[in-house]
């Protein structure tokens, strides 16, 4: 199970946190600074692994990350994730931003937080993979845009 | 009305969407607060307006305001306003602002259920979409019962988008809703095998998710699994199944010798190094779980160490930590293979990545021996001292500690090594774990008699030291360790060299300033060393000193009394009028020092950390009632800290002074001794340590420290502060070399003048070579004292379950039938909802049927309540169904696994609901008890018809569960092909079982007397021989292959005109030295059978075997013919390419074979009730026919097995020498046998309604016998 996704810059500035479990909003800001401080000191060069998030998880949680140019993509997951499979997710989720929103970079994230969590939710429900096929996320991410231009259209034309 | 809208659209136009929101605040860098605030009101008044779009903008704004930590909860009525929009756009909104900020605890939660449920039931696969994606992440247990069955019906939507959300959701729904499980579980299963991937993916991801909690409920799936893990090529799969394979071989070491192969396979062949990971983990897990015994067991441990080697080695820090961590698990069961990796974990300690550091650490632990402990921990102690950063350094500490500690102190030998690398260990500032330290300084001290000299001399000069632990004072802080010094001088102040100094020490005005718990041992403690001073003092005829010592008692403890700490000013105030009578004695000339160290007197027993716990509730004692009534509300508010070492606390727990006679001090030693004998949790002495019992007046039931001085105690000198040079635990090291050095030699000479005293040569080996293990004595015998537990100790080990785990409730066992009260809850509603899927026609008639509609929400919470109430009957009747396993007669989960492929909701509603009619009771009943089945339902119904089965076959088969549940699990089986390949291994794996223990004779409680045998389950005194369905198919010089004839064949439909499959498994076996890669699998298709090739190949095209087969290894792929008629026995040719590689060139090579289906293999082995088997004999459809067999010498449970094994048949019944067999041809053929045996003939009676096929295989079954 994923526990917590979060991205956030290189200055701990949140751009998308989704849990999967419930904390209240000053705990989830809180989590979002000690996972930043915990991350952000790391070197590129070590593992994209880490134990030991306390006020996150316990013994059985790993929190798992990579960092793009500006951003870190944090995944908060159990021991019953693959810790490689996760590392790949993020690459797919990442990739996948940047199909939907051509040449992805921080600030597509900062103006459209909520197209990101539409995205996010193609590939992860709940706290669980849901897909993992670059291809079948663009395709349904696509059709649902799609779906909402033609609503706007039409409110528009009303 | 217009109007509004006009007006709405235009102030539309002016407000701020999310992007202005987001631009809006970061020009406000400097007052973002209060621009945020305003942002805040004008949503409030954007909300209060009609037009629903001003409304989602709002939300959608307030959706970012909360990822910013803003609490949005106040808007939570909205957002379901936006969420029940029609329009996507702002329905997807709305869920995603619920996602985000709803919780259990939202009470607007419960207006949402219709709304989500309409939304689930949307023609929109979209809307139905976000529906579940937003449910998935605030479910709550009311949602998920009053949902739980919409989404069930959605698992079997037409879409495969929504199919696997459902399936995905599911998951949560269990949590929550723990009572649909077991009614969902069934169709959670059949999407296992759903055509869609990504359906499937989810599908495994729930059920692993489930299994890794409780295994135990779905190790009857581990077939299904194997299929699917050998046919996946979906890694993501694949990866979910080995993790889920991990957490089942501990269950079923079977599964484990199973998996082996396969998974080898896969380490060599991926290239994937996720799943080549999780092979590895895997593949450790089995060989944990298999203890021992397996031939090719290191062979595996040497690839998985070998393969984490290169990982390890990699560049890739990823990859260099998951070897780390997965040797850690090898670590446990087989140290050796790790510890010659020795090197390469040493190495990873100086890398730069801490998490590596980390993991390293955890690897050393199990790697110390007695050999190598100073030598790991001397390095350790180099990297506390390099270490940056408190984190690692305390997590180094308590390593440290660990490694030291661990089993009992097992790899300690030199105890003042120990203790001096504690005292070093308190150098570290900072560090948080100052109370691990001292509360292992007290656990040696005590335990340890031998140490306590040398302890005491070293605590003695912590606490002259103390200035210098006191500069950091926060709790837990290093300062703990002056109460473990404190406590340690006071308590065994006997062996104080200068007792006086330390006193001294301790009353210092500067130990007001520690923290109050530590002052309250200062002060005991003082008053312990107090009275040896005295005694000394007193002993030496100098009367005056021994006043002056009184007098700086006096003196110094007024501070204490007047501590803000009520336990130091208690004993404090105490002691200080003690001490001043001992003075007013003292001038009387009164010698005083024997009765004051009387205070003192008694021996201290270590107790065990669970004792307390473990004492047993004497009777009649409630400790949940009042003793007196309950106080109003009013409690102290001013909490005292705990005192942290209140269990070690020796004052309370110490008996002084115990009056019991002789006699019932002797009863209790012995019922002592018979407790710790039989109680595995006592915390035995380490065996390896030498055990030397001494037996003392009073004290004999503590084990005790012999001490055999080989080094003398006598420390270089204590100088622990010292700046520089040697740190003391090194000299200790130095001196421990020396010890075993000359051990050694010690050793060598004895054994030399052995050898000259008896030359026989036959005495023990003298290598010179290098040490081992049990060659280290440790430096003086020491034997710890073992630690106390209350007499009748309670023997329980449930201390570490967490009781409010959620995944407990999931505890659920899922092969047993389904009860008709634990049916999900159907809800009626609006039947006027405009379009409606098939489904919820479906569910509409259901709940019309059950409940009449409520209108007022009063009738509502009544109605729940209702529920509820049912609810809790349903789980009380699931409970005893757990002791009466008879009443299975309403079994919904064999009657929805009836249906062989679910197509449209409606029938699966049909089948979900209960049967409540008694004859349809008994139908199910009678199905449920293994009597053939006809894949379709017409045939079920007159089949049923035509049996009406008597109370006496419900009664008769429950007989035997009790005896052998995995019997009932049998006769449970469905038509459902998993199902029946469960049933097969079971089959094997008791035929290996009989094979094992054939003394365990088995009857079938009929009470007639006879034996009415299950599918060749009746155990006899002989073993029966090894069968193997595999039969040699062709063979070169570079493969073998081996084909199961028809390992299993089911049929897709149960209709003759789409003919049906065959699957034939193939084993190809690698027996060159090189590599075999891109075989292709062909077949010459014939008029009536096919091989069935993917879409858009040709009817020529080969097929690609999944897999490459490195030297040896073999490897097993299956491969499904389309079969038109099968009353006739087929032969097939068939060719196998393959390229052989070799280091340096490579060749194409090609093998014919003969694939030869018989007509046996057109049978499914399907049980059968001996009523139905006399009914479908009477129904006069079946032509007859006969053969006899000759010479057949061999028991009739031998061919009778035989007849089972290799034709596929079951045993009706069994009366002596002669038994009834029955068997079912994929295309629903019956075939009955009567088998009787006189002698050396057999004679075979049979009846089909097929008349070719019988004959066929009737010529089959003769060829059998004529072989043997």
């Amino acid at each position: 199970m994923i526990k917590a996704i979060l991205i956030f810059n290189n200055h701990g500035k949140p751009r998308l946190i989704r849990f999967y479990q419930y904390f209240a909003e000053d705990m989830q800001q809180q989590i979002i600074r000690e996972t930043f401080h915990l991350v952000s000191k790391r070197d590129d060069n070590v593992c994209n692994f880490l134990e030991g998030g306390s006020l996150i998880g316990g013994s059985d949680y790993k929190l798992i990350y990579r960092h793009y140019a500006t951003l870190y993509f944090v995944f908060c997951v159990d021991s019953s994730e693959s810790e490689l499979g996760i590392l790949d997710l993020i690459q797919v989720f990442v990739e996948t931003l940047d199909k939907c929103f051509e040449n992805v970079c921080e600030l597509d994230l900062i103006f459209h937080m909520d197209k990101v969590h539409y995205i996010l939710q193609e590939v992860v429900m709940g706290g669980m993979v849901l897909e993992t096929n670059m291809n079948e996320i663009v395709a349904q991410v696509e059709v649902q845009n799609r779906m909402e231009k033609s609503e706007v259209s039409l409110f528009l034309d009303r | 009305m217009a109007l509004k809208i006009v007006k709405g659209s235009i102030d539309r136009m002016f407000d701020k969407n999310l992007q202005d929101l987001v631009r809006g605040i970061r020009n406000h860098k400097e007052d973002e607060a209060k621009y945020i605030s305003t942002c805040i009101d004008e949503i409030k008044q954007e909300l209060k307006q009609d037009n629903i779009a001003v409304k989602a903008n709002a939300v959608c704004k307030l959706t970012y305001l909360q990822m910013l930590g803003y609490d949005v909860s106040w808007a939570a009525f909205n957002i379901v306003e936006v969420m029940s929009s029609s329009k996507f756009t702002y329905k997807r909104i709305g869920y995603l602002a619920a996602s985000q900020c709803f919780h259990e605890s939202t009470d607007v939660i419960m207006l949402t259920t219709n709304q989500i449920r309409k939304d689930l039931s949307s023609p929109n696969q979209y809307d139905t979409g976000v529906a579940l994606t937003g449910l998935s992440c605030f479910v709550t247990p009311d949602l998920a019962r009053d949902l739980a069955n919409d989404i069930m019906t959605l698992m079997s939507h037409t879409k495969p988008y929504i199919r696997k959300k459902a399936v995905l959701i599911m998951y949560k729904v269990f949590l929550k809703y723990p009572e649909s499980l077991r009614p969902a579980f069934p169709r959670l299963k059949e999407k296992l095998e759903d055509p869609d991937p990504g359906v499937q993916s989810a599908a495994v991801n729930v059920i692993c998710e489930l299994a890794r909690r409780n295994p135990k409920n779905y190790l009857s799936l581990a077939p299904l699994f194997f299929k699917l893990m050998t046919s996946s090529t979906n890694n993501w799969v694949l990866i979910k199944i080995i993790k889920l394979f991990g957490a089942l071989t501990p269950l079923e070491p079977r599964l484990g010798k199973k998996l082996i192969e396969p998974l080898t396979n896969l380490i060599h062949s991926t290239s994937a190094m996720s799943l080549l990971y999780e092979c590895v983990n895997t593949v450790i897990a089995v060989l944990i779980s298999l203890s021992s015994g397996m031939p090719n067991h290191s062979a595996s441990i040497q690839l998985c160490v070998q393969k984490l080697r290169i990982l390890i080695e990699d560049s890739d820090q990823n990859l260099k930590y998951l070897g780390l961590l997965a040797m850690s698990k090898i670590l446990k069961t087989h140290p050796k293979s790790v510890q010659s990796h020795k090197d390469l974990i040493l190495q990873c300690l100086d890398d730069k990545d801490e998490s590596i550091r980390l993991r390293a650490l955890d690897l050393l632990y199990g790697m110390v021996s007695k050999k190598n402990l100073m030598e790991i921990v001397k390095k350790l102690m180099l990297h506390v001292d390099k270490a940056e950063g408190t984190t690692y350094r305390d997590e180094l500490l308590t390593k440290i500690i660990d490694i030291c500690s661990q089993s009992n102190y097992q790899y300690i030998t030199n105890f003042e090594w120990y203790i001096s690398i504690l005292v070093e260990l308190t150098r570290l500032e900072g560090t948080r774990h100052g109370h691990l330290i001292a509360s292992q300084m007290l656990d040696v001290a005590i335990r340890v008699r031998a140490i306590r000299v040398f302890a005491v001399a070293q605590m003695a000069t912590l606490l002259d030291n103390a200035h210098l632990l006191t500069g950091n004072m926060q709790r837990m802080g290093i300062c703990e360790v002056l109460y473990a010094a404190a406590w340690i001088c006071g308590e065994f102040s006997e062996h104080l060299e200068n007792p006086m100094q330390t006193l001294e020490a301790m009353l210092r005005p500067k130990v007001a300033t520690l923290p109050g718990h530590i002052q309250a041992v200062y002060v005991q403690n003082a008053a312990k060393l107090f009275a040896t001073v005295l005694k000394n003092q007193e002993g030496n005829t100098d009367s005056t000193a021994a006043q002056e010592t009184s007098q700086l008692m006096i003196d110094r403890l007024p501070l204490f009394v007047q501590s803000a700490n009520l336990e130091v000013q208690e004993r404090a105030s105490c002691i200080l009028q003690l001490v001043k009578y001992i003075q007013k004695l003292q001038q009387k000339d009164v010698e005083v020092a024997e009765e004051v160290c009387a205070l003192f007197a008694g021996e201290l027993n270590p107790v065990a950390p669970k004792a307390q716990k473990k004492v047993p509730v004497p009777e009649g004692l409630d400790l949940d009632a009042w003793i007196n009534e309950p106080p109003s509300e009013s409690e102290s508010e001013d909490e005292q800290p705990k005192a942290i070492f209140a269990k070690e606390e020796p004052k309370h727990s110490r008996p002084r002074h115990t009056e019991v006679d002789e006699k019932e001090l002797a009863r209790r030693r012995e019922a002592r001794k018979q407790e710790q004998a039989n109680n595995p949790f006592y915390i035995k002495a380490s065996p390896s340590s030498q055990k030397a019992y001494q037996e003392a007046p009073g004290v004999e039931h503590i084990p005790v420290v012999q001490i055999d001085l080989s080094v003398p105690l006598k420390v270089p000198d204590i100088a622990v502060f010292r700046p520089a040079g040697l740190p003391m635990s090194d000299q200790y090291v130095k001196l421990e070399e020396e010890r075993r050095q000359k051990e050694r030699a010690d050793k060598k000479k004895k054994e030399k003048k052995k050898r000259k005293e008896k030359r026989s040569g036959r005495g023990r080996k003298h290598d010179s070579g290098p040490e081992s293990e049990e060659d280290i004595t440790p430096a003086h015998m020491v034997d710890i004292v073992t630690e106390e537990m209350p007499e009748n100790a309670l023997p329980s080990d449930d201390d570490d379950k967490d009781p409010n785990d959620p995944h407990k409730a999931l505890d659920i066992d899922l092969d047993k039938p389904l009860a008709d009260s634990e049916k999900l809850p159907v809800r009626a509603h609006r039947a006027a909802e405009a379009p409606k899927s098939p489904a919820e026609d479906g569910e509409a008639e259901n709940a019309a049927s059950q409940e009449p509609k409520k209108k007022s929400s009063k009738e509502k919470r009544e109605k729940k309540k209702d529920k509820d109430r049912d609810r809790k009957k349903s789980k009380e009747e699931k409970k005893k169904k757990k002791h009466k396993h008879e009443e299975k007669g309403e079994d919904l989960l064999g009657g929805q696994a009836d249906e062989p492929v679910v197509q449209s909701e409606e029938t699966n509603e049909v089948a979900a609901l209960p049967t409540s009619t008694s004859a349809e009771v008994s139908d199910l009943d009678f199905w449920l008890s293994n009597a053939p089945v006809p894949s379709n339902t017409q045939e079920a119904a007159t089949v049923a018809e035509a049996a009406p089965v008597p109370e006496a076959a419900s009664g008769t088969a429950p007989d035997s569960e009790p005896e052998e549940p995995k019997d009932t699990e049998m006769e449970e089986t469905k038509s459902s092909k998993h199902k029946k390949k469960k049933q097969k291994k079971e089959k094997e794996e008791k035929e290996k079982k009989k094979k094992k223990k054939h003394h365990h004779h088995h009857h079938h409680s009929d009470g007639g007397g006879e034996e009415s045998v299950q599918n060749g389950t009746v155990e006899e005194e002989e073993p029966l021989p090894p069968m193997s369905n595999y039969c040699l198919l062709a063979e070169n010089s570079y493969i073998k292959m081996m084909m199961e004839d028809a390992d299993e064949v089911y049929d897709i439909q149960g209709n003759l005109q789409d003919g049906s499959q065959v699957v034939v498994s193939v084993i190809f076996e690698n027996k060159c030295d090189s590599f075999l890669k891109s075989m292709e699998f062909n077949v010459l298709d014939s008029l009536n059978s096919k091989l069935q090739r993917p879409e858009g190949s040709g009817p020529h095209d080969g097929l690609t075997v999944p897999f490459q087969l490195p030297p040896g290894v073999s490897n097993e792929a299956r491969f499904v013919f389309t079969v038109q008629s099968i009353v006739m026995p087929q032969k097939l040719k068939g060719t196998l390419t393959f390229i052989v590689k070799n280091e340096d060139s490579s060749t194409h090579e090609k093998l014919d074979f003969k694939l030869h289906f018989t007509c046996t293999s057109y049978l499914i082995t399907t049980p059968c009730y001996s009523d139905a088997f006399a009914k479908l004999l009477e129904s006069g459809d079946l032509k007859c026919s006969s053969v006899r067999l000759e010479g057949v010498i061999m028991p009739f449970h031998h061919l009778l097995a035989r007849i089972c094994f290799h034709h596929h048949f079951s045993v009706v019944e069994r009366i002596d020498s002669c038994a009834s067999m029955y068997s079912r041809s994929i295309q629903g053929h019956h075939v009955c046998l009567l088998v009787k045996t006189s002698g050396q003939t057999v004679s075979i009676d049979a009846k089909c309604d097929e008349p070719t096929l019988l004959g066929n295989v009737l010529d089959e079954i003769k060829q059998t016998f004529s072989q043997c």
